[in-house]
């Protein structure tokens, strides 16, 4: 009845899994009964579960992501506690087993669970605005990627109760993974998660390039596009050409797991750095999909707070294609000691540090557009500052290891760990958090505190050097990665700053959340009335803050790079039109939903080898995929006069604005 | 939002219309062919998998051994007929001709339905001798490609039985044209992936 699933998959024995268990259930029962006590079921049933919209979509996908951030980071924390003290006799306070699914659910959490619905999530909020559209291309579809995204959640969610997560890295080679090495269901989850997730992704990549390259204002060129948007198509561009390599490798995997076969298993013919190899040519890429955006990000910053045209913007877009075309070229730099040979290394070794070129090309457009600009000092700019140069940092040990002889010396120590997160913090994470505090306001009407926010990233900037340099230190004294315990006392005193570092990192999480909830105590004064809080220079800026369900009451024609700051420059960037028309808007659904639901019960089922229930949602989903297709009444109208009331509204606001800032 | 009810009336009068003014055709055509993109990445995966792992027999049969190419030619000549045919349907659509449509799509049907019975056929004879995909690395790939494709064929038979009724239900309304035209996409992309699975599995594991 219950496949393999049994009351003993419930690890009643340890106090702190048990203890994670209870904090996620009590969290969770309480915001039920908040919703419950305040009658918003219906509401966040019909403006929120059921929503097409793509802002609505896009704030879900940034809550999720802070969400999962919080578990990421309480993860690294305690990575960091068990290294400050196991050493010698002291074996710390998690064992071997518990530290290995830590840090394998760290990496999968932050790279899959974080860094994609971060980008996702802004992504859903700006482009469609920022191109001038009413929505995405595929509307229903995007709604279905994001429950497809959640869906994964739950399910590395649900293995902290039931069961255990994967103890094999977030990578996940065989042949441990095989079913001879790792035969409960932690691999398992790690599998479905992973996989269902990505679909998920997927299906954002197609939705994005359709739109983007179809959905576009009238005079919008490719070459006018705001480059977020470049961005965001490159990074699209990346999905869809490298997410199925991960689908097939987890695919062949699963076949070894369930059905007995022989892909990477070290018997009967299989090969073992096959699944190596597409891993990389997923993972590489991959990379690269979520900075692209954050480099979107920072460059929208710059050009805003700068008040100037970014510079070099022709080149930005060049070096932006060119590091999506090389980051296929360059997957093999991740095991250069397993065995490629001199003359492959040294191709992959080349090309790793050629793609570092185009990334410096963007280093210095960002700082040549600061050069003679009117910077403000804003938390948006204090991030891309903060990521500059610390990512000048991570990108040069990034070329140090291109070089296979140094590799060789390094690979697989910490200092392989300090350079991954040197890149990936301040160039994902950073970026995310700048367009976090830089679009705020757009998507939900108020800005965020000023004081907190720049506090929060004092924290994370300090905290993150106190936290990373000593594990580059520690790589050059030979300490390797993901040990539970270790007897080499003088790596002792790196590992306890390092410790320190991941505590004050943690207060600037803390002063995240203070911000969050001071800016909404706040929100009354600070209403962003104008839709323009920032003197923006992309479209994005010329909605309502939030926007109306339809972003644009009528379609605005661009004419210029920075469309909106051109419209501003010549007078008519609020002109209302004479006459208002019908919009077409499309309508709700819980389709979404239910493939998300049903996802996630397939997932666990196929974890627990219940087969009934394997059987059961796979065709509960097919039968919602069919219903769905069938439905030919997707849209509903947005009547003219309608249209009117809320633009009227609007520009009643811009007149409060305009009073508040005479008195 | 009472707007939405009101007006959702007019609307389906004009459902047509609105699919026209959006150019909805365009972008799912252009969407479902990306998806086509990155399902052919997947198959290229699996690909370069077989192509590593096709001659890891471990002591087991090898493909000379195992495949007979008379019985794939025929195999092979049913799911190409049935892109023919299935192309017959969409220029009937074209000219709107909804009995054509219908009679091309269930000769579709029945040729693809022909070759996942004789693929079937062949997996359960490689099996029942003891050939499954657990004997060697080569098998696994081999079940592998092959079946990857054949579960799509499935998929699309699936698909074609739903357009039939949708056909029935709704007639050939443009959101059900566009449909049709996404399969036959869909159909002859999985001719092109059996040609290569023709070549590189079976051609040039007998030759």
């Amino acid at each position: 009845m219950f496949g393999k699933l049994s009351l003993a998959a419930i690890p009643y024995e340890d106090p702190l899994v048990m203890g994670a268990v209870a904090g996620s259930i009590l969290v969770g029962l309480v915001i039920l009964g908040l919703i419950t006590y305040y009658r918003k079921w219906t509401w966040l049933w019909t403006e929120w579960l059921t929503s097409v919209d793509h802002k609505r979509i896009g704030i879900m996908y940034v809550v999720l992501a802070l969400v999962m951030l919080l578990r990421g980071f309480t993860d690294a924390i305690m990575m960091r506690a068990q290294q400050a003290i196991a050493v010698g006799m002291s074996h710390g306070y998690l064992p071997p087993d518990h530290f290995n699914q830590i840090f394998s659910a760290h990496g999968t959490i932050m790279i899959i669970f974080v860094a994609m619905p971060f980008m996702s999530g802004l992504m859903n909020i700006v482009v469609p605005q920022q191109i001038g559209a009413r929505d995405v291309a595929f509307p229903y579809l995007n709604s279905l990627s994001f429950w497809l995204t959640s869906a994964g959640v739950m399910l590395v969610m649900v293995s902290l109760g039931v069961g255990d997560f994967s103890k094999a890295g977030w990578s996940g080679y065989p042949p441990l993974t095989e079913m001879q090495f790792s035969p409960d269901s932690g691999v398992d989850y790690w599998l479905w998660s992973l996989q269902i997730a990505g679909l998920g992704s997927l299906l954002t990549a197609v939705n994005f390039i359709v739109t983007i390259l179809k959905m576009r204002a009238p005079g919008m060129t490719l070459m006018r596009m705001p480059i977020f948007t470049w961005n965001t198509l490159c990074s699209s561009i990346l999905i869809l050409f490298s997410f199925p390599v991960l689908t097939a490798s987890l695919f062949l995997l699963t076949l070894d797991r369930y059905l007995g076969m022989h892909f990477f298993t070290t018997s009967h013919g299989g090969s073992p750095m096959m699944f190596v190899n597409l891993f990389w040519i997923w993972g590489h890429p991959e990379v690269y999909i979520v900075i692209l955006p954050a480099f979107g990000a920072f460059s929208e910053v710059t050009a805003t707070f700068c008040k100037k045209r970014l510079f070099g913007y022709v080149s930005m877009v060049y070096a932006t294609a060119a590091i999506t075309v090389m980051s296929f070229a360059v997957w093999l730099h991740h095991f250069f000691t397993m065995g490629a040979g001199p003359n492959v290394n040294l191709f992959f070794g080349i090309a790793t540090m050629i793609i570092a070129i185009p990334t410096g090309v963007k280093i210095f457009n960002w700082l040549f557009t600061m050069y003679r600009g009117r910077v403000r000092l804003s938390v948006p700019m204090f991030w891309t500052l903060g990521f500059i140069s610390t990512f000048a940092v991570g990108g040069m040990t990034g070329v140090l290891l291109a070089a296979p002889p140094a590799d060789f010396v390094l690979h697989n120590s910490l200092f392989l760990i300090a350079h991954f997160h040197n890149v990936l913090i301040p160039g994902a994470l950073f970026g995310y958090l700048a367009g976090y505090a830089y679009w705020f306001p757009k998507a939900i009407g108020f800005p965020l505190n000023e004081k907190w926010g720049k506090r929060a990233f004092w924290f994370w900037l300090i905290g993150f050097y106190i936290a990373f340099v000593p594990l580059y230190i520690l790589g050059f004294m030979g300490m390797p990665r993901r040990l539970a315990h270790y007897d080499n006392p003088a790596w002792q005193p790196f590992l306890i700053i390092a410790a320190m570092g991941s505590i004050i990192l943690f207060l600037g999480v803390v002063c995240q959340l203070i911000q969050l909830i001071v800016s909404i105590k706040e929100r009354q004064a600070n209403r962003d009335l104008t839709g323009d809080p920032w003197d923006g220079r992309t479209l994005e800026w010329a909605t309502a803050s939030p926007p109306a369900v339809y972003n644009f009451a009528t379609i605005p024609v661009v004419e210029d790079l920075d469309a909106f700051m051109d419209m501003k420059e010549k007078g008519i960037a609020y002109k209302r039109p004479k006459a208002y028309k019908d919009i077409h808007m499309p309508k709700n659904t819980a389709c979404g939903l239910y493939n998300g639901l049903q996802a996630f019960f397939f997932g666990f089922a196929m974890i627990w080898h219940i087969w009934w229930l394997v059987i059961a949602s796979g065709l509960a989903i097919i039968a919602t995929v069919i219903a769905r297709a069938a439905d030919d009444h997707s849209h509903y109208v947005v009547p003219a006069a309608e249209v009117e009331s809320i633009e009227n509204e609007r520009f009643r606001r811009f007149a409060a604005a305009a009073d508040q800032q005479t008195n | 939002m009472d707007n939405m009810t009101s007006k959702a009336a007019d609307l389906d009068t004009n459902l047509d219309g609105v699919f026209e003014e959006e150019d909805t055709a365009a972008k799912q055509s252009f969407g479902f062919w990306l998806y086509l993109m990155s399902d052919l990445v997947i198959f290229a995966s699996i690909f370069a998998t077989y192509a590593v792992l096709a001659h890891n027999y471990a002591g087991g049969p090898t493909g000379k051994e195992l495949f007979h190419l008379p019985y794939v030619f025929v195999e092979t000549m049913f799911l190409l007929l049935s892109s023919a045919s299935c192309g017959l349907a969409m220029v009937h659509m074209n000219d709107g001709r909804q009995r054509q449509v219908l009679s091309w799509l269930a000769v579709t049907f029945l040729l693809g339905f022909g070759f996942i019975a004789m693929e079937l056929h062949e997996f359960r004879a490689l099996i029942l001798e003891g050939n499954g995909p657990g004997r060697s690395g080569f098998l696994s790939a081999f079940f592998t490609l092959v079946g990857t494709h054949g579960l799509h064929v499935a998929s699309g038979l699936l698909w074609l039985v739903v357009m039939i009724g949708q056909i029935l239900t709704k007639g050939l309304t443009l959101p059900v044209q566009s449909r049709l035209l996404r399969f036959s996409m869909f159909w002859h992309f999985l001719d092109v992936v059996w040609v290569a699975v023709f070549t590189v599995v079976y051609l040039m594991g007998v030759l």
